[in-house]
């Protein structure tokens, strides 16, 4: 790093280099051989693992413990994907809704900053005030701060069983407020998804066996007024939710957009999307929208438009390099803001050599 | 404590400055008379005390950017404080600085059961968010020990947890968005009312920022739906080492109860004769365990944990079989510190955080340092998540021992930060720990820690003299 002339595509195994706006940059920097689980405390629910450690790998470690990553990250970049990846992109999937991000559960970083110094913040235990949460702030940073090389992060685990309540026949108005009432039912729903194309909600709890099917059956009866439930048993909760999480509803576009919102805006943000071509579902209770549609600079518009409108902010996750390239990939930052920011990524990344314009353009 | 010399330039100009408060603020919103400014020399770090150069309430957020802007013009330090109940000094006045108390700024703005969220200025306290929601059946998740008196701004400042927050996470996972007022006067929109940063995390960075960054003059917070129900059982155990391995199994089995507390010998006897709540007067460490759901979830639940606390031969077991029982348990506990009071007139409380395999060992070499130091110490942790609070007996009015008292405190910290864990887990730096951080972070890490508050206050105005090293402190 002390030897880069010039910028540095920073990333594992580059799965994610398709997510947000493309980085000019001559030499790539890879953590992709940082491989490997340096700490794993199942007692004490944490983690550790080198930044190029494939997920796959950390997944099948917790299982065979009967624990997992609490934010569920999605698969949707094939088999590729480092856990510094998920991190640095803070990818999280239905879980997220009531479980946290994988930003809520990183617990210490290990990287190396723009001057080429190693540092480590945060930890290995779960509460953590020491100082500023700078591991925290990498997470979801897009290797545009630091080289993360080894995370640290909490897991759980895995529930006994899965339940799932499929309520049909809801337009997004009402699959959203059906939503609503399952999150504020007291049933610890961990999950909650509204397919358009299916006119379906999604709602899923994970408990010991006993609660789920108590649960399940209590929630069923108080959202009867949406309609008859069908109740799923775990193998059929756990195929369901996996293809929620890898966003398998979400019809094939040239390109994808994930929008967060109040979710009682969900609606109305699908309704305007829809009327410019784009399809999309919703999961976190209609906090997310996931949309695909063509890749113009016109349905971005709809999109940022549709989620500016309602409070919200998108990341255009995929598309061609000449779509992001040309617009806000993510929400530009107001001007007193964007002036402090300059000076954090200054005091990290003193030459700018790290994913320069991978969020927004210089 | 060292504290940095006032600028003698702004302490000469006190009367002016005041005045200038004056035409910015409401009369009675400025405070600046020698008996009115002493409530505010202190906060819940008794030891050290400072009467700051004058005190401002703003009732506004435009307020408060008035004031700020003032005191930036002219180059006046600016203390932000909720109750002044923090127990690292984070409010702590310096001689030249203003005091800005956030305490009249304590409207509930708004609720949103269909979203899940409330939004609520920063006087606004901790349980009264809770109290606002609770008819609808729905709560605010941390739940700091000073929840009765603390305020929400202070918890976003100090990333404050609870004894739930196994369960429900710490103040910054249960934050959707706030309102900062930066040190030039701007109001910064962070979040909103949607999960997830479009962008770097300024949230997560501004939470636990002990008002080095700015002042927090609105939060949206999270509001949960309470469970069914809750119940809570005592388990006494014959050594400090059986209890911690009893944790471990539980935790290993695949149950999280929401809350899981351990409490030693001293601290037992301190709190039962205190809350009646029928502690085991002979046990040596005792566990309160509480889980959540139905009345037949719970009964199942606490059954399971009964089982695997009999395989470690407790002395006693208690199951509350009811929510007055439940709230008896919890009163012995919640007014632990309370209950340390009237054994002992001082206690300095620490509070590190250890990896919890670590517990048995950190517990042994601190009593051995106790016997060193000749000073009691009672101990209560957050056992679930390593999060440890030693009390520390002392009497203020002998300096030896007010001396000790902190040396052993030091000494239990390096010692967490040695078995793996960290200096605060929930209480902040504030001007308790500021000296040991080196003992954490090395100098290139703590520089950039520095050089993201110079990012946001390059003059070092913002609650200066707290977190980082003295010796280090150099505005850029």
């Amino acid at each position: 790093m002390r030897a880069a002339a010039g910028p540095l595509l920073v990333q594992g195994n580059g799965t994610k280099a398709g997510m947000l706006r493309p980085v000019q940059a001559a030499e790539t920097l890879s953590t992709a051989r940082l491989s490997g689980i340096t700490l794993y405390a199942p007692n004490e629910l944490v983690m550790s693992a080198k930044a190029g450690t494939p997920l796959k790998e950390v997944e099948a470690a917790l299982a065979e413990k009967g624990q997992q990553m609490i934010g569920e990250p999605p698969h949707i970049h094939g088999e590729g994907q480092t856990i510094g990846g998920i991190f640095a992109t803070n990818f999280s999937g239905p879980r997220r809704v009531t479980g946290g991000a994988m930003r809520d559960h990183i617990l210490g970083v290990r990287a190396v900053n723009g001057s080429g110094e190693a540092q480590n913040f945060g930890g290995r235990v779960l509460k953590n005030v020491t100082g500023l949460d700078v591991a925290k702030f990498l997470t979801g940073s897009f290797g545009t701060l630091a080289v993360m090389t080894e995370v640290t992060f909490k897991v759980l685990p895995k529930a006994e069983a899965t339940g799932t309540i499929v309520i049909r026949g809801l337009d997004p108005a009402l699959g959203v407020k059906c939503m609503a009432a399952g999150l504020g039912s007291p049933y610890s729903v961990s999950g909650a998804a509204y397919v358009p194309e299916r006119k379906a909600v999604f709602l899923r709890i994970e408990e010991f066996a006993a609660s789920v099917k108590y649960r399940t059956e209590k929630l069923a009866g108080e959202l009867a007024r949406f309609g008859a439930a069908e109740i799923l048993d775990t193998a059929a909760s756990l195929a369901l939710w996996a293809d929620i999480r890898d966003c398998r509803p979400l019809a094939a576009g040239a390109a994808t957009w994930r929008v967060t919102v109040a979710p009682s805006a969900a609606p109305a943000i699908l309704r305007l999307a829809e009327s410019a071509g784009l399809a999309g579902f919703l999961d976190w209770g209609g906090g997310l929208i996931w949309l695909s549609g063509e890749a113009t600079e016109a349905a971005h518009q709809a999109v940022t438009g549709a989620a500016r409108a309602h409070g919200g902010v998108w990341w255009l996750m995929s598309g061609p390099d000449s779509l992001r390239a040309a617009v806000d990939v993510v929400p530009k930052e107001a001007p007193a803001l964007a002036a402090i920011s300059a000076r954090v990524k200054e005091r990290f990344d003193p030459k700018g050599i790290f994913n320069p314009g991978k969020m927004r353009a210089a | 404590m060292e504290q940095p010399a006032p600028k003698p330039e702004i302490v000469a100009r006190r009367a002016e400055i005041l005045a200038g408060l004056k035409a910015i603020l409401p009369d009675e919103a400025v405070i600046g008379d020698a008996i009115s400014l002493k409530p505010y020399e202190t906060d819940g770090l008794t030891a050290y005390r400072q009467v700051p150069l004058a005190v401002v309430l703003p009732a506004t957020e435009a307020e408060v950017v008035a004031v700020v802007k003032f005191c930036h013009l002219h180059g006046v330090r600016m203390i932000p404080r909720g109750a002044g109940t923090s127990l690292s000094g984070g409010a702590l006045p310096l001689a030249d600085a203003v005091v800005v108390g956030m305490m009249r700024m304590n409207e509930i703005l708004e609720i949103n059961y269909e979203d899940r969220y409330a939004v609520v200025q920063p006087g606004v306290t901790n349980i009264a968010i809770t109290q606002a929601v609770e008819d609808e059946k729905f709560f605010y998740a941390p739940d700091p020990s000073s929840q009765l008196a603390c305020m929400i701004g202070g918890n976003v400042s100090m990333n404050s947890g609870g004894a739930h927050c196994l369960k429900y996470g710490v103040t910054a996972n249960n934050l959707l968005g706030l309102r900062l007022v930066t040190v030039e006067g701007e109001v910064l929109e962070i979040g909103g009312k949607h999960m997830d940063a479009a962008g770097y995390d300024w949230l997560g960075l501004i939470t636990g920022s002990e008002g080095q960054l700015g002042i927090v003059t609105e939060v949206t917070v999270r509001i949960l739906r309470s469970p069914e129900g809750q119940r809570a059982m005592l388990a006494g155990f014959a050594s400090n080492e059986v209890a911690g391995a009893c944790v471990d199994a539980i935790i290993s089995s695949g149950i999280i109860p929401v809350a899981l507390e351990f409490m030693d010998k001293p601290a037992i006897h301190a709190c039962e004769a205190f809350a009646h709540a029928g502690y085991p007067l002979e046990a040596e460490a005792m566990l309160i365990i509480e889980v959540e759901g139905s009345e037949a979830e719970q009964t199942d639940m606490l059954g399971r944990i009964r089982e695997i606390c009999e395989g470690f031969g407790p002395i006693s077991m208690v199951v509350s079989e009811s929510a007055e029982q439940s709230a008896a348990i919890w009163k012995g506990r919640k007014g632990a510190f309370g209950a340390i009071g009237r054994i002992s007139p001082d206690y300095l409380c620490m509070d590190g955080t250890i990896p919890t395999s670590q517990l048995p060992a950190v517990l042994r070499r601190m009593s051995a340092m106790s016997e060193e130091y000749g000073l009691k110490v009672a101990n209560i942790f957050h056992a679930g998540d390593g999060n440890l609070h030693p009390l520390i007996m002392f009497d203020a009015n002998d300096p030896v021992s007010f001396h000790k008292a902190e040396a052993f405190g030091a000494d239990i910290l390096k010692l967490c930060v040695e078995v793996g864990g960290c200096l605060t887990g929930e209480h902040g730096v504030g001007i308790e720990k500021r000296d040991l951080m080196t003992a954490q972070f090395s100098p290139s890490e703590l520089d950039q820690m520095r050089g993201i508050k110079s990012a946001f206050d390059p003059g070092w105005l913002l609650n200066p003299s707290k977190v980082f090293p003295l010796s280090e402190h150099a505005p850029a």
